[in-house]
């Protein structure tokens, strides 16, 4: 006797379909994220063609930047971008590194925990309040008080030669500085934290001082603390209001700290509203385009770091 | 001399300080004065009384072992003999825990204890740094500069620590890449370098196979005659096999404390018999 | 005493720790401790001249009046303060739909090659300085408008605030416990279903959290505003046309040579921290409703 196959209930078409509508939206709109960020690089290429036609490699190592006669050299903004981050996250490292060492090793853990979400709160100031701390507070400081110190005393060398305006390299230096000093506290404090314990406690059952047995733990942790270092060399990069109103905006190039300057973010802020004529709008978009490759290769390395070191913890430095 | 080794202590303790529970410390005479002593020695992680009044005297150049099930308090008790409790936040203590008859918990310079007592912990904890530096790591602390000098004293702790001949020709390489056995030999080497005085081994063969465990209870046996070594183990077979004297803890007390063979054969508290006879544990 | 190995080594002398270990132990760690309270100065010092350069003008005018030419008393950022929120309005509305809509993806459906590669280009996209976005709002919105907008300030803004979003909404949606989706799946629910009506809501507040953070952030972004939102001295809440917003008009006013429109830009420096902080606060009470 052959017994009917069970009528099986035929799939609900009306749900499969669906689902796979709903996950093709959700995929959708996940590469918005892929389709932005090539509108960026062809936005900036294309902008930046012109220029890039006409000027060619001559572009980055010309100093003369005259939007009337169509002569665009965009090597001081280049020196000024470089100059200002490095010696930002010069002055910068040090204490960072020692206050994350603090945080994360010496102080009680509540104190801890609340010095650095103090600090977090350093980086939710907008840069356009530096900016303005910048201009109206340490520029009198510096004016009236720095400068005049360091040219007198240590004049001789032409890294304090010049007038004090205030106003200038130095200047957007420590804002700078200022500025980038939570990224690397709280990405160092977190590798800090993520290093074994074990370490430590081997070099002090050893007889080691603390300070010995911090060695150990900072030698560990030296590649996460250099990806912390280079994605705020990425942030300092990139940094443009705060920049742009204490840096005098003076496109000539010097080796002292005291003379005004100007980044490649500022002097975009400062000239694109207002560019005159296609070929200049075209030497900005150049140097956006500059940029952009510049923070992007910086950042890449940065997180290829700081990812290998907090065992592929994802941390959102964007956040910081 | 006319001194009965057996049953004397150091120095009778006052009453009130006495332990609950029974307790040996003998082999301790005049002549061989104990190299680590607690006395009546209390331990708080917060409010949880870790150690309670634990009183006990570990002779020089033997191998004393701690035996307890997990929680007995017998790595904290390890700890307090070098400091190493100090790191932890909120602890507090009470009694007294001398080193060659001189108190360590008051003022004392604890950098220098941790060099006379070396450690050794359950994981090998090398430095990610190669063999040699690992092992000179304290001698360059210590002030020892001259590379003849350093290599020489790096040969012998290597040499003690029966390393020696597996890595003498790759110093150079970094000390993760070797197997965990030799990892854990590695630090006992480094820790020789700096000439402790006494040796602490936190139960230093429970992360390893039975044959690196074999090696390293046969360097035990073998350094016990240079050093006074304290291991801490859940193994009692291993504590019947290396050790001279066995304290047994529970609960952060010290029930019982005596000659090995003793404590194994005849043990005199009843919870000794029942851990032994693997009633609990 | 039992021979050691016997060494060719002289002993070594332990006197106990050398003064120049205890010396440079001492100096290191009071220079951390030093070093952490130092990194607090500068933000003590900066709001400290905030409130203090800032409160004169903080009247009810200046919320609600425009500026005024200079000379003329009683200016004030209403256009502004409005204009921010327009601003971020729009931005909320391009960035939030997608932003949510992709980290949902990248939680639910994310184990293959194109959502890591999505992953890693969002991660790219919050390095890109926020001047290069501007000038790329520029060409893609102003250019063919052929005008400064409201809108294009927007985009601009959406764009800066798209990488957190996402990958905040995609950590909040990974955090909801898998029980709940499995409890729905085995009561019969398709899974679409079982993403918007279980998992969705659950992690509703953390994403709430995470979008108001963001606005919060784009809330002080100016770069991007100078050529594309353009900046507006007048009262106007048109998509279409240049609109005023507060970080624009506070770099305005401090680099004008005018006294009374540099106070000014105190104050509106004052109140756009204020405006970020409660946003902030805002995310932080809401985080704690979920515990």
């Amino acid at each position: 006797m052959t017994v009917a196959p069970l009528a099986l209930p035929a799939r609900r078409p009306r749900a499969v379909t669906a689902d796979v509508l709903y996950r093709e939206v959700l995929r959708a709109a996940a590469a918005c994220v892929l389709v932005v960020v090539a509108v960026i690089v062809y936005q900036t290429a294309r902008g930046a063609g012109p220029a890039l036609h006409t000027y060619g490699a001559r572009f980055l190592t010309g100093t003369e930047w005259d939007p009337v006669a169509e002569h665009f050299g965009a090597l001081p903004y280049v020196f000024g971008t470089l100059v200002s981050s490095l010696l930002a996250l010069a002055l910068a490292l040090p204490p960072c590194v020692g206050a994350a060492v603090y945080l994360s090793e010496l102080a009680a853990p509540r104190v801890g925990e609340a010095m650095a979400f103090l600090i977090e709160m350093l980086a939710a100031v907008p840069s356009i309040v530096y900016g303005l701390w910048g201009l109206f507070v340490l520029a009198p400081w510096l004016r009236a008080g720095i400068e005049p110190w360091l040219i007198a005393h240590l004049g001789f060398l032409p890294l304090f030669q010049g007038f004090p305006f205030g106003i200038g390299m130095l200047n957007a230096v420590i804002v700078l500085a200022v500025m980038i000093a939570p990224t690397i506290i709280s990405i160092s404090r977190e590798v800090l934290l993520a290093t074994p314990g074990a370490l430590r406690e081997a070099a002090l059952a050893l007889g080691a001082t603390r300070s010995e047995a911090l060695g150990v733990t900072l030698r560990v942790a030296r590649p996460g603390i250099l990806g912390a270092v280079i994605l705020a060399l990425g942030r300092a990069l990139g940094e443009t209001m705060a920049v742009t109103m204490v840096i005098g905006n003076s496109n000539a190039m010097s080796w002292s700290l005291l003379s005004p300057s100007a980044t490649m973010s500022s002097v975009i802020a400062n000239e694109f509203a207002e560019a005159t004529g296609k070929l200049h709008a075209s030497a900005l978009i150049e140097i956006a385009l500059v940029l952009f490759a510049l923070t992007v290769l910086v950042n890449a390395v940065a997180r290829l770091l700081v990812y290998w070191t907090t065992g592929g913890r994802r941390h959102d430095a964007a956040r910081a | 001399m006319t001194l009965d080794t057996e049953v004397a202590p150091v120095a009778p303790p006052p009453p009130r300080l006495q332990a609950t529970v029974h307790t040996e410390e003998a082999a301790a005479t005049p002549a061989r004065p104990p190299k680590l002593t607690a006395r009546a020695f209390d331990l708080f992680y917060g409010a949880v009384h870790a150690l309670k009044k634990v009183t006990l005297a570990i002779p020089p150049d033997s191998v004393t072992a701690i035996i307890g099930p997990s929680g007995c308090g017998k790595s904290t008790l390890l700890r307090s003999f070098n400091r190493m409790n100090d790191l932890i936040r909120g602890v507090r203590t009470s009694g007294r825990i001398t080193l060659d008859g001189e108190d360590i918990l008051g003022p004392t310079d604890v950098v220098t204890l941790r060099r006379r007592v070396g450690m050794v912990f359950q994981r090998p904890n090398p430095f990610p740094m190669s063999i040699f530096d690992n092992v000179a790591f304290g001698l360059r602390l210590l002030g020892v500069r001259d590379r003849g000098e350093l290599e020489g004293r790096v040969e012998l702790s290597l040499r003690r620590a029966a390393l020696w001949d597996e890595v003498k020709d790759r110093l150079e390489v970094g000390a993760l890449q070797l197997s965990g056995g030799q990892q854990q030999r590695l630090c006992i080497a480094r820790g020789l370098a700096v000439e402790p005085e006494v040796l602490l081994m936190d139960e230093p063969a429970s992360a390893l196979d039975p044959t690196a465990t074999a090696r390293i209870e046969e360097l035990v046996l073998a350094l016990k005659s240079s050093y006074t070594i304290v291991v801490v183990t859940h193994n009692m077979q291993q504590a019947a096999r290396i050790s001279d004297r066995t304290a047994f803890m529970l609960s952060g007390e010290l029930i019982e404390y005596g000659e090995t063979s003793r404590i194994f054969t005849s043990p005199r508290q009843k919870l000794t018999e029942d851990y032994i006879t693997g009633r609990f544990g | 005493m039992t021979p050691r190995v016997p060494e060719p080594f002289p002993r070594i002398r332990f006197g106990g720790v050398s003064r120049t270990r205890r010396v440079t132990d001492a100096v290191v760690l009071g220079g951390c401790r030093v070093a952490a309270w130092l990194t607090l100065v500068p933000l003590g010092l900066v709001l400290w001249h905030l409130v203090d350069k800032g409160r004169h003008a903080l009247t009810v005018g200046f919320f609600v009046h425009n500026p005024k030419p200079v000379g003329e008393p009683g200016g004030g950022m209403a256009n502004a303060i409005v204009g921010t929120f327009v601003l971020l309005g729009i931005a909320a509305a391009i960035a939030v739909p997608v932003g949510v809509a992709a980290g949902v993806y990248l939680a639910e459906y994310g184990r293959n090659r194109f959502a890591t590669t999505v992953r890693y280009v969002a991660d790219v996209l919050s390095g890109v300085p926020s001047i290069v976005v501007g000038v790329v709002a520029y060409g893609l919105v102003v250019i063919p408008m052929g005008r400064f907008s409201a809108f294009a300030g927007g985009v601009s803004l959406a764009i800066l605030m798209l990488p957190t979003i996402v990958r905040s909404t995609e950590e909040m949606v990974l955090l909801v416990p898998r029980s709940y989706r499995e409890g729905a799946l085995a009561l019969g629910a398709p899974e679409w279903r079982v993403t918007q009506q279980v998992v969705l809501p659950a992690a509703a507040a953390g994403i709430t959290t995470s979008c108001m953070l963001a606005l919060a952030r784009a809330a002080g972004e100016t770069a991007p505003l100078l050529f594309t939102a353009l900046g507006n001295r007048f009262w106007s809440v048109a998509l279409d046309r240049p609109i005023g917003s507060l970080p624009v008009l506070i770099f305005d006013y401090a680099r004008s040579p005018y006294e009374d429109w540099n106070r000014q830009a105190w104050t509106g420096a004052l109140v756009l921290l204020i405006l970020i902080a409660l946003m902030s606060a805002a995310l932080r009470y809401t985080t704690r409703r979920i515990r």
